[in-house]
């Protein structure tokens, strides 16, 4: 089998494992209505700023709980099972892109209904819609990655938290940046390219070194 | 005791670095007076870390590609020492900004919320914050070899992912801390002729200094792995 079917089918397997055990999907969609209610019953009428804040951060934790999930699940015979008849690297990039897939997908539901409770102060919503993605796209490679690490260990969820945040951090910054420029926010010329182009790189690096260390996780 | 040159070269550079950095004439900056004699200190000490960090994650490599547990004892040492340099690296400048940053008008502690935010801060808070998150993923996982295993690749990883954010933070936020543009004290004419011949010997002497107690830690490792073996 070459490489290209093979991951194909580890990404169909992604799918239909997912499409066979519904509930958890579910659960990750009820875990942003429930996040976003929160915010909507706690605070009255953010401003623009708290606005653009409280969704990245709602979107972190959300990343947390969607991406944990690909690893943690995986039993431990399941895990020999995938190393005795799959190469590494295409697990983890059918993992990867698996990941991105279901990312994008809980991003934009949750721009529905954190737009639909929360109002929309931005000046161009289109724009943020694509600025989130680019965020949903990123997060979900970092976190991939981390829940691999996390999945090694004992307290897999809370350690995947704590090991992703110091290295999360500078992307969060520069997408809370970038998604100003959908507030009407003056940038110098070329500025947002600029770092449209720095989050892509960085994404691409984590594309990587995933593919690059997972092998030696991957032996047990 | 093992006393080899690098270690009588460290007692040599740090009685020079402590001496000539309280004696020897220094440029007079209005603001920072002689407070501008702590960079033999305080700069040395990030210097230092990044240098056992690096280390740190060199080793790290090597103990992917040989699978010696050896290398993973000296990764995680460094990495330890590396982080009590920073925790140093900290001290120091609080006590530097205490005396030029913070708002005399009101106790030095209150001025720390709008301190933590200087983009030199958050670099090498994620850094400390990295390494910390290190020393609890060893510590949750039992088996040796997959402890070594797993924590090399996160080092790697984190290690990778730091230096875009070094990079990137400082462009981002506004800044009074010294060397906005590029790496601080990296700069030739940053620093004053004077302030180098103390400067770069100092760095010198506290990376040395830095790997001595790293190496005592390793010895010491090993004696407690052998004890271990035979109780």
């Amino acid at each position: 089998m070459n490489s290209y079917s093979q991951y194909l089918s580890l990404l169909k397997k992604e799918i239909l494992l997912e499409s066979r055990q519904q509930h958890t999907l579910y659960g990750v969609i009820l875990y942003i209505a429930s996040t976003v209610f929160v915010i909507y019953l706690t605070m009255e009428s953010p401003d623009a700023e708290t606005w653009n804040t409280l969704f990245w951060i709602t979107q972190l934790f959300i990343c947390i709980n969607a991406v944990a999930k690909s690893f943690l699940q995986e039993s431990r015979g399941r895990m020999l099972y995938y190393y005795t008849i799959a190469s590494p690297t295409l697990f983890m990039l059918a993992k990867l892109s698996y990941n991105v897939l279901l990312m994008l997908a809980m991003n934009l539901i949750n721009l529905l209904i954190y737009t639909a409770l929360m109002g929309d102060p931005t000046f161009s919503y289109g724009l943020f819609v694509l600025v989130s993605l680019l965020g949903a796209l990123g997060l979900s490679l970092v976190f991939t990655m981390l829940a691999a690490i996390a999945s090694k260990a004992m307290q897999q969820a809370s350690l995947m938290a704590i090991l992703g945040f110091p290295i999360i951090l500078p992307q969060l910054l520069l997408l809370i940046r970038l998604s100003k420029t959908a507030f009407s926010e003056v940038f110098r010329n070329g500025a947002p390219l600029q770092l449209i182009l720095l989050l892509l790189a960085l994404d691409l690096m984590i594309v990587l070194l995933s593919l690059i260390l997972y092998p030696f996780l991957w032996k047990d | 005791m093992r006393f080899t040159w690098w270690k009588i070269a460290s007692i040599i550079l740090l009685v020079y670095a402590v001496v000539g950095g309280f004696l020897l004439p220094v440029p007079e900056k209005p603001l920072l007076g002689e407070t501008i004699r702590n960079l033999y200190f305080h700069v040395c000490m990030w210097f230092a870390m990044m240098i056992l960090y690096t280390s740190s994650v060199n080793h790290a490599i090597k103990y992917l590609r040989k699978g010696d547990l050896q290398n993973d004892n000296k990764s995680s040492t460094y990495a330890a020492i590396g982080s009590f340099l920073g925790i140093l690296g900290y001290s120091t400048g609080a006590i530097w900004a205490t005396y030029t940053w913070a708002d005399p008008n009101y106790p030095a502690y209150a001025s720390l919320g709008s301190i933590m935010r200087e983009p030199k801060l958050i670099g090498a808070a994620i850094a400390l914050l990295i390494y910390a998150a290190y020393f609890i993923l060893r510590g949750s996982i039992s088996d040796m070899d997959q402890r070594a295993r797993v924590a090399a690749v996160y080092n790697i990883f984190a290690f990778a992912m730091l230096f875009p954010s070094i990079w990137i933070i400082p462009r981002l936020r506004p800044s009074l801390h010294p060397g906005q543009e590029g790496n601080p004290a990296l700069n030739f004419n940053d620093i004053d002729a004077r302030m180098r011949m103390v400067f770069y010997p100092a760095v010198l002497g506290w990376t040395l200094l830095g790997f001595w107690i790293a190496n005592l830690r390793i010895r010491y490792n090993i004696l407690i792995e052998k004890k271990m073996e035979k109780p």
